[in-house]
């Protein structure tokens, strides 16, 4: 049966047919709906898990188990997770294991664009790299067989345009789940030193044989054309080179970068007249063929910065221009910013107020450093805020102790945050960390986290308690407030910057746009009582604007959180808006 | 075949995904090669949005760049200005005249352009702009603006009413689909 899907779905469903028994993973855009999809079949285990290191260790253990397994994250996730992954290079499986990483070129939602085609080489394990829907599929589906044959994890690399797209696969029927025994092997699953080196040189004769097979796999191919120009490409790039040149090139279609073939390279550079590379980041093909002993155009003539396009290429051959409309008036940015009722605004107004200086993280939250709040100083990883803010203030003493914290979503602090507060009360850092506890994991689409109370499936689930937490390790300073009341986050700040020991706030609110929230009816401004301060302004609130030189709330976004109506010293903002 | 380009674009959260997995639908359906490109992830809180939609006998790129839309569908008015050079010489935008001011706008470092309407027609862009909050609302929500306006854009194809209808009800949950159905057919003849 045909069915139009996004390639994350097709990933799922290609584990799914392949025989996968379990899936772990942490979300992070733009790999998450591969493990969302999975979890909507009953017949495997799917669970988040609190990061990306756990999460490929949970299914190493499952693969180690004699259970297909399968793990997905972000191309930062691969950072966190690489520890197991480097090592499992050496272990190898047991039952199939493959780890789905989703790069970001152009950085729509991600705080760098590194390639993860580098760990594929780096880890000596093997890579796939679909086109589109039909090959995420296919190349999921068989990534299992490739992960027993050659007895390692297998790397399945997507990126925003094939994770996000929709287009047309197969789906086919789920194929047997086998468990396969488990068997004690030391010499395999023991990487102290004696075993390691004898593991690695099995390492070295597995890339060996990798690339033997990459001479005729199925994932790369030659679709001959015209032979004046020949282009080596892979993954969403072969997808533009397609749309400029149709089948007026001859094309060599990389679907495994990690190993790559040697003879089908040779063979073909020597059959065009003139060889070009087009691969979206890091120069890894074109490298390769420089190895190989010949000079490609790649790099120099294409960036590594970026997404590509059609007219990425059509411009670099000399392609004319498309007419096309120019518009005079200039379109003001329309940047990304948190939404009207947020929880955090709150505690970021109360931060800004307070000249803060913030170490932020990643999440929904990261927008606080958005005008005109402007309340965020840093952000670097996730876990960053709570471990950089020790040594902030080790470098800049007293005083600094008494004017910055620390911002984490609670996810994020499930993530890698919680050990950076163990350093802070381990090492006695006179630091203060808030954690922005919205009970969701937000910026990737609400998914479930061991703050929250449920599993992946929505099912009630074990729960982590923050504040006994934070206790347990050390804290004695720890409260709770509600970001809705600017007083009490006002009075919260003050005093925990101001005490001489480490101390955890707790803000704490569901996301606006849970389900089950339910919103107050929208405020309104007493024209005649609005001075056009514009106090309510700083907010940075969607709902407020200045209409005629007054204060304005737009009742179809306004939720009614009433921080606005706390700023206003007039009384002009009220309740009774209009209903929705 | 000539591959028809199509692009929905707005501001993040008013349901423009929706409103591609419906076209994505309905052409499976008719039998082309589909690809529809979105957006997820932190655009999707209030920045700009842009889905890509484009059929034909066989699509290669999920993605539409300069002079290449024969459609734009804007969600909101601003956002026809900003993806405006997209759009092939003398097509066709079908514009919300919703007008959502940007943060920049809000906090005073930018205006809102007064005349974008005025000035994409002045340059050859058949505009059809409707006021598809209020046809939303005429059909019983706000949330509907999408298909209201995806009813605007039914009338530039050949697809029959009944099958747009079809492709709503496998797209919608159930308990939704009568108000979208209501809607459709009030964009459809407003």
């Amino acid at each position: 049966m045909k069915k139009l899907m996004i390639g994350n779905e097709a990933v799922a469903r290609g584990l799914y047919e392949g025989g996968i028994g379990l899936v772990s993973s942490y979300p992070g855009t733009p790999s998450t709906e591969i493990t969302e999809f999975l979890a909507k079949y009953d017949d495997l285990h799917s669970e988040w898990a609190p990061n990306e290191k756990v999460a490929m260790e949970v299914a190493f253990g499952a693969s180690l188990g004699g259970v297909r397994a399968a793990c997905a994250m972000k191309h930062v996730g691969l950072n966190v997770a690489a520890d197991p992954l480097f090592t499992l290079s050496y272990t190898g499986v047991n039952a199939g294991l493959v780890v789905c990483v989703a790069d970001d070129p152009a950085m729509h939602s991600s705080q760098n664009e590194q390639d993860s085609r580098h760990y594929a080489i780096a880890a000596k394990v093997p890579m796939l790299e679909p086109s589109d829907s039909a090959e995420a599929l296919a190349f999921s589906k068989a990534a299992f067989e490739l992960s027993e044959r050659f007895d390692t994890p297998v790397l399945l690399r997507m990126c925003t345009r094939v994770a996000h797209s929709r287009s047309v696969a197969e789906v086919g029927e789920r194929g047997e789940v086998v468990k396969k025994p488990y068997v004690k092997d030391g010499a395999k699953y023991i990487m102290m030193p004696g075993n390691a080196k004898r593991r690695h040189p099995v390492v070295e004769a597995r890339t060996a044989a990798l690339a033997e097979y990459a001479e005729n796999c199925p994932f790369n191919r030659v679709e001959w054309g015209e032979t004046d120009v020949g282009i080596i490409t892979s993954g969403t790039s072969y997808q533009y080179v397609k749309e400029v040149f149709g089948e007026s090139v001859s094309v060599l279609k990389i679907g495994m970068p990690n190993p790559l073939p040697k003879r089908l390279i040779l063979d073909f550079a020597a059959k065009v007249k003139k060889l070009y590379v087009i691969e979206e980041l890091d120069p890894i093909l074109e490298t390769h063929c420089r190895n190989l002993g010949f000079d490609p155009i790649g790099k120099s003539l294409f960036s590594p910065i970026g997404e590509y396009s059609q007219k990425t290429i059509a411009a670099a051959f000399g392609l004319p221009k498309k007419p096309t409309v120019t518009v005079d008036s200039a379109a003001p940015a329309r940047p990304p910013m948190m939404c009207a009722g947020c929880p955090h605004r709150g505690m970021y107004y109360t931060l800004a107020k307070n000249k803060v200086t913030v170490l932020g993280d990643i999440g929904c939250y990261t927008l606080g450093a958005q005008p005109p709040l402007s309340a965020v100083d840093s952000t670097l990883c996730m876990g960053a805020s709570v471990s950089g803010i020790h040594g902030f203030n080790l470098a800049r003493g007293k005083e600094a102790e008494g004017k910055t914290v620390a911002v984490i979503g609670d996810s994020t602090f499930m993530h890698s945050g919680m050990t950076g507060l163990v350093n802070i009360a381990y090492n006695g850092s006179n630091s203060t960390v808030i954690i922005l506890d919205n009970s969701i994991t937000g910026m990737t689409g609400h998914q479930q986290n061991p703050t929250t109370g449920y599993n992946i499936k929505g099912d009630p689930a074990g729960k982590v308690d923050l504040e006994a937490f934070c206790r347990a390790i050390g804290i004695r300073r720890v409260r709770v407030v509600d970001p809705y009341d600017l007083a009490a986050c006002d009075k919260a700040v003050k005093e925990e910057l101001a005490a001489e020991e480490p101390s955890v706030i707790i803000s704490r609110r569901p996301c606006v746009l849970l389900k089950y929230v339910k919103t107050a009816p929208p405020l309104r401004v007493e024209t005649d009582k609005c001075r056009s301060c514009k106090r309510c302004m700083t907010l940075g609130c969607p709902a407020i604007s200045m209409k005629d030189g007054k204060a304005h709330i737009d009742a179809t976004l306004c939720v009614g959180c009433e921080v606005c109506e706390q700023l206003c010293a007039f009384g002009a903002i009220v309740k009774g808006g209009d209903e929705k | 075949m000539k591959t028809t380009n199509i692009m929905i674009v707005g501001v993040g959260g008013q349901g423009s995904l929706l409103a591609s997995k419906l076209l994505g639908k309905l052409l499976t359906d008719e039998g082309y090669d589909v690809k529809v490109s979105e957006v997820h992830g932190m655009s999707q809180r209030g920045g700009s949005v842009v889905t890509y939609v484009r059929f034909g006998e066989k699509v290669y790129s999920p993605i539409i760049t300069e002079g290449e839309a024969d459609y734009i569908v804007s969600f909101e008015k601003l956002e026809a200005a900003r993806w405006a050079p997209c759009l092939v010489e003398g097509g066709q935008i079908i514009v919300n005249t919703q007008e959502i001011d940007p943060m920049p706008v809000i906090i005073g470092a930018a205006t809102y352009p007064s005349d974008i309407l005025s000035e994409l027609t002045a340059k050859g862009v058949k505009v059809d702009a409707v006021d598809a909050l209020s046809l939303a609302l005429q059909a019983g929500s706000a949330k509907a603006v999408n298909i209201v306006l995806m009813a605007r854009l039914a009338k530039h194809f050949e697809i029959p009413y009944e099958k747009w209808i079809a492709a709503i009800e496998s797209t919608v949950a159930p308990k939704f689909f009568e108000l979208n159905r209501k809607a459709f057919e009030i964009g459809y003849y407003a």
